[in-house]
């Protein structure tokens, strides 16, 4: 796949999107063009199972560029986000420089630290250049690493460049296109946020989440894909502590079809809730009358 | 693709609807920086003005970073630029006053008086000095009298007190590292280096210890007309606290819930009081704390219970329509931190018996019930604060392993 130019207009972005199979909102489309435009990262957060990892995937695959991912936790720290030193490596070659004779200790630490033994993580390979362009970076689930991670992140997103103190600063000839998610089990900090732009991906209208669905479960029939979104909108309307994302509808819509399902009933829902809701309490909720009501809502004909 | 000049943003007329219109932005609540202007008109020339759904969005991007001023942004955009016909038109339109959006109004002078206000009941409090004059000395009596007695020169006291209460860092391990001679993992990184210094010899192992970090804590406070003599000296304890650490959040609930962590952030504890103040609009009406909970693990829960939050719950349980969902909440709110901390300053009653239908139906879902009326009792919560997770914490964290 060679590398495409970037687009050049909002619509252009809207096609680039559509044409990998992902229908996104025309704000998000906008979002995007700009960030690329202006070179700021996209700072995406909304709910789990909206599609904030997925609009990364599909981006660099669209643009032909390199996707680096880096998955954060609590606790990820510079040594696997960014680069470490390989200890052992280190070592066998301070023990070949011993039994070689060479005894000259500057010499020793300058072969020591060179770039060999330096294992570069997901950070320092989207500042190293590229052929394609340079890459995309997805920092994804941002808020799940801890405050002191997201200063750091700061520090590289304003420059693109790191600084290590045995070797030295090794800088992005272009900086990579930066894409961060967060499903906000933490509040990001202002300063980060002050550095991105923003958008917040919702749940889409069930005009587009049935395009979705027919786009991503290929050989489901009308009449089905439709009662599918029906219910899982109706399900949104609800109270529940974790309602159904986009994921879940395309996961549900699959398991159906591979169920041979030709349409809804309440037997059928019951036994494959599972892929719609995953709390108990929302499951338990979802029983008799509740599902009946909603159940024939979705499937009436209008 | 055209560079954008970053030094020299567009100006005209365009450029000053923006300005005018971050101004209102920043009037309405919302913080945009000069910054930000200078990047909504490099934006604005990225895009071709002609359809007012892309502007729209382009300004959302720029000048929107938090999710719940979205609905802020988007009345101020449609008051701003009234609904124009056609987009061309926003280049050459008279820009609006800035007091296009008003901040929203302070509380009323009702709040303000029952704010500085705190009601004295003269004959318990006569009783009870009388009591405790025999034994011990004023200080003492401060130290152990409830704050619904006090008189207004007393509470300026307490306040005094509370200011300079420090906390003791609660010790939470986190999952980062830091040089530590007595710490357990070997630090190969700064080994090496420091072999280098006797031509690759390892001589002294460099080690590695965990950071250790107070808690975050979560406080969710009761402000009904039953509690309104103690809310103010929580709110002065809870920002002595905020001060002290960094990451504590703060809600106050009556019949809904407001997140008040932001304007606890005032170095000053009058100015924060105040701007708490005006950010509640239902002090001192009457208690929903079911509802209250629920939209807490809503909206909240997640948001701010990770990291192994502490939840200080400060009521005095009084809810009339106590049923199952108040169980419901409590149940989830406790399984979804670290610690469950009640806070109820009518224990201070000798023979306090859980009547109430709410106070049953919450007990069995804390981890520890307390008294908070007197300052003895807040030093103890500041204690109990840095003590160890409950043993049944400790179990599960143990078969879990």
């Amino acid at each position: 796949m060679s590398a495409s130019a970037l687009p050049k207009s909002v619509d252009g972005m809207l096609e680039l999107l559509t044409s990998r199979g992902y229908l996104a909102e025309r704000s998000l489309a906008t979002v995007a063009y700009l960030s690329l435009r202006m070179g700021r990262p996209l700072f995406l957060e909304g709910e789990a199972g909206v599609g904030k990892t997925e609009i990364a995937k599909v981006l660099s695959a669209a643009l032909g560029r390199k996707l680096i991912r880096l998955q954060c936790y609590e606790g990820l720290d510079v040594a696997s986000a960014v680069y470490e030193w390989s200890s052992a490596a280190q070592m066998i070659a301070i023990r070949l420089a011993e039994a070689a004779g060479d005894t000259d200790r500057e010499q020793l630490s300058s072969d020591i630290f060179a770039e060999r033994f330096l294992i570069k993580r997901p950070l320092l390979q989207a500042l190293e250049p590229d052929v394609a362009g340079a890459p995309v970076l997805l920092i994804d689930e941002l808020d799940r690493a801890d405050e002191a991670f997201e200063a750091y992140l700061l520090e590289i997103l304003s420059d693109f460049q790191v600084t290590i103190p045995e070797f030295g600063t090794i800088r992005a000839p272009h900086p990579p296109i930066v894409i961060i998610t967060s499903n906000r089990t933490r509040e990001i900090h202002d300063a980060l946020k002050r550095r991105c732009l923003y958008h917040w991906v919702d749940y889409p209208e069930a005009e587009r989440e049935l395009a979705i669905v027919k786009s991503r479960v290929p050989g489901i029939s009308a009449k089905l894909s439709q009662q599918v979104v029906r219910f899982v909108q109706a399900l949104r309307d609800q109270d529940f502590y974790k309602s159904p994302g986009v994921a879940e509808t395309i996961d549900w819509a699959t398991a159906l079809t591979e169920l041979d399902a030709r349409s809804l009933t309440p037997q059928l829902v019951g036994d494959t809730l599972g892929a719609l809701l995953k709390y108990q309490d929302d499951i338990a909720r979802m029983q008799g009358d509740t599902l009946q009501k909603v159940l024939k809502d979705a499937t009436s004909e209008t | 693709m055209t560079t954008i000049d970053h030094l020299n943003p567009p100006t005209g007329y365009m450029a000053d609807n923006v300005v005018g219109f971050a101004r209102a932005l920043r009037a309405a609540g919302i913080p945009v920086g000069p910054g930000a202007v200078i990047d909504a008109l490099n934006a604005l020339q990225a895009i071709e003005i002609g359809n007012r759904a892309d502007v729209y969005a382009t300004l959302e991007a720029i000048f929107v970073k938090r999710h719940e001023h979205m609905l802020i942004f988007a009345q101020a955009f449609d008051l701003f630029f009234r609904a124009a016909e056609d987009w061309k038109h926003m280049l050459d339109s008279v820009p609006l006053p800035d007091h296009a959006k008003k901040k929203p109004p302070p509380a009323s002078r009702r709040v303000q008086e029952a704010l500085a206000q705190p009601s004295t009941r003269e004959e318990a409090q006569h009783e009870q000095q009388q009591e405790l004059k025999l034994s011990v000395s004023d200080k003492e009596i401060l130290q152990k009298k409830d704050f619904a007695q006090m008189s207004a020169a007393e509470i300026a006291e307490v306040t005094r007190a509370i200011a300079n209460m420090k906390l003791p860092q609660a010790e939470l391990r986190t999952r980062r590292y830091r040089p530590d001679a007595k710490g357990l993992r070997l630090d190969m990184r700064r080994t090496l280096r420091s072999s280098l210094r006797t031509g690759g010899e390892i001589i002294d192992i460099r080690k590695l210890g965990r950071i250790e970090k107070p808690a975050p804590i979560v406080a969710l406070l009761d402000i009904s007309g039953s509690m309104s003599e103690y809310t103010r000296l929580f709110l002065h304890f809870l920002h002595a606290i905020t001060d002290a650490r960094k990451r504590v959040s703060v809600f106050l609930f009556g019949t809904r819930l407001t997140n008040v962590t932001r304007a606890l952030r005032a170095r000053d504890p009058d100015e924060a009081l105040a701007s708490c103040s005006s950010s509640v609009e239902d002090w001192a009406g009457g208690t929903r704390i079911a509802t209250s909970l629920h939209s807490f693990n809503k909206l909240w829960g997640r948001r701010v219970l990770g990291q192994g939050a502490i939840v200080l719950l400060i009521s005095d349980g009084l809810e009339r329509e106590a049923d199952a969902k108040l169980a419901f909440e409590m149940d989830r709110l406790h399984r979804s931190c670290r610690r469950l901390i009640w806070l109820n300053p009518l224990l201070r009653f000798g023979g306090f018996e859980a009547k109430a239908q709410g106070i049953k139906m919450m007990l069995p879902h804390v981890d520890e019930f307390r008294p908070v009326h007197n300052l003895t009792s807040m030093e103890g919560l500041i204690e109990a604060l840095s003590a160890p997770p409950p043993p049944h914490h400790m179990s599960r964290i143990r078969s879990a392993a």
